[in-house]
């Protein structure tokens, strides 16, 4: 019997493209739904009643919320192809410790860095690229976080990548001169189908978000 | 060969306490050492330099971090006995959302009650509440959040029981009456030895609060 999977998803968010990368990884079949996030359909609110947030992987008609967490659920039910993770229990801990580094602290920095002006944007902005020098360091001569092969901490962090463009604008630097190397990784992950199908068009992503902001009253 | 096994934590952790008691759980001999937050050893910064932080399990001379990815990496090694999660990938989802859970909104929300006053804490009170209310609905009538056996979100949520006193006298809650399911798990939880074991006595951890809110002039 097939399996039905859905994803309920709002096309900029980088948790939703984690999802979309690991089941595209998996050769997976999948129904794409668009919620809008401002009239949340009935759907969401019943598969993800906690949380009220998208993405939400439906399998079989049970929900699986958290992008990590349904990641890791994608590679544990789909494990006869392209694991995510390596099997030493070690290596593992330090694919889920560096997949949380990401999952703790790179979204509110980088949207602090693209909502604010002045002092606290210049604090965030130095943050992030602390963070990203961080992340660097732990890639250091490796094609991907995980080594040969693209996986979980790969999965977790080249989302953001369709988010560089935006926060190089608004924080006026470059990524690319501050991190070459990660900038070398993310162009190697994105030449992956996975990848490349899952991102969303970078100016539309800084479209967006300069949208929100007008939406929201910051300008 | 026998395994070495190290844990860098502070007593009053209910991060650390969450590694005591897997390890305990698991029978897994081990040598604890209390770190001075406010002095850190060499060791500490030396297998933790991304955060710092405790608690750190070095496993043969190898550093794990991040109190629920230990508790993780601890189940996957030592998966002889006692396991920890279920093994049907659609429970450990369900098991590591709530463990997630409970990461994200149960400490940082009880220690802004127990150590702030006036409107932060009436905000975090009404949170708090939430919280424990979606917990109870979430354990529903089963003997722990596992169903019968002990697990993860059992371990992720227990230390936070030895706050429970701190709870009602400085936040003026009735535990036992607002959240009869929840205090009736706690004391469940307290007779395995695992646990009895780890969680300090609540008075010991009263004072320890009361001491912050010394430090922080709160009165």
């Amino acid at each position: 019997m097939a399996d039905e999977v859905i994803l309920l998803n709002f096309w900029p968010s980088v948790f939703g493209m984690r999802i979309r990368i690991a089941l595209a990884e998996k050769g997976i079949e999948y129904e794409y739904r668009e919620e809008d996030l401002w009239n949340k359909s009935p759907l969401l609110l019943k598969m993800n009643p906690v949380h009220k947030k998208i993405p939400v992987l439906i399998h079989n008609g049970k929900p699986i919320c958290e992008s990590l967490i349904a990641v890791q659920y994608i590679d544990e039910v789909w494990k006869d192809k392209s694991p995510f993770f390596p099997s030493d229990p070690y290596e593992r801990a330090q694919a889920r410790f560096w997949a949380d580094y990401v999952d703790k602290k790179m979204y509110s920095i980088g949207r602090t860095v693209w909502t604010t002006k002045g002092e606290e944007q210049e604090a965030a902005k130095k943050e992030l690229i602390e963070m990203l020098k961080v992340l660097e360091g732990e890639l250091g001569d490796k094609a991907y976080f995980g080594g040969e092969n693209f996986g979980y901490i790969d999965i977790a962090l080249i989302p953001f990548y369709s988010r560089f463009y935006t926060l190089e604008t608004f924080g006026n630097f470059s990524i690319e001169a501050e991190c070459p190397k990660l900038m070398g990784w993310a162009k190697r992950c994105h030449k992956r189908e996975s990848v490349s199908n899952s991102l969303p068009d970078f100016h539309e992503v800084y479209d967006f978000v300069v949208q929100l902001n007008k939406r929201l009253g910051i300008s | 060969m026998a395994d070495e096994v190290i844990l860098l934590d502070v007593w009053a952790s209910p991060f650390g306490m969450r590694v005591r008691i897997a390890l305990r759980e698991k029978g897994i001999k081990f040598d604890w050492r209390a770190e001075d937050l406010s002095n850190k050893s060499p060791l500490l910064l030396k297998m933790n330099p991304v955060t710092k932080q405790i608690p750190v399990l070095i496993h043969n001379g190898k550093p794990v971090c991040e109190s629920l990815i230990i508790v993780q990496y601890i189940d996957e090694v030592w998966k002889d006995r006692t396991p920890l999660l279920p093994s049907d990938p659609y429970e450990r989802a369900h098991a590591r959302f709530w463990g997630d859970y409970v990461d994200k909104k149960i400490y940082s929300t009880a220690r802004q009650v127990c150590t702030t006053k006036g409107e932060p804490k009436e905000a975090a009170k009404k949170e708090l509440i939430q919280c424990f209310k979606t917990l109870e609905g979430e354990l529903g009538d089963k003997a722990y959040f596992g169903g019968k056996t002990f697990g993860l979100v059992d371990i992720a949520l227990i230390p936070f029981y030895g706050w429970f006193h701190s709870l009602e006298t400085i936040g003026n809650l009735n535990m036992e009456a607002e959240f009869p399911k929840l205090v009736a798990w706690g004391k469940r939880c307290l007779e395995k030895e695992s646990v009895s074991q780890t969680l300090p006595d609540q008075l010991k951890v009263h004072d320890f609060l009361l001491g912050i809110r010394k430090k922080l002039g709160i009165e």
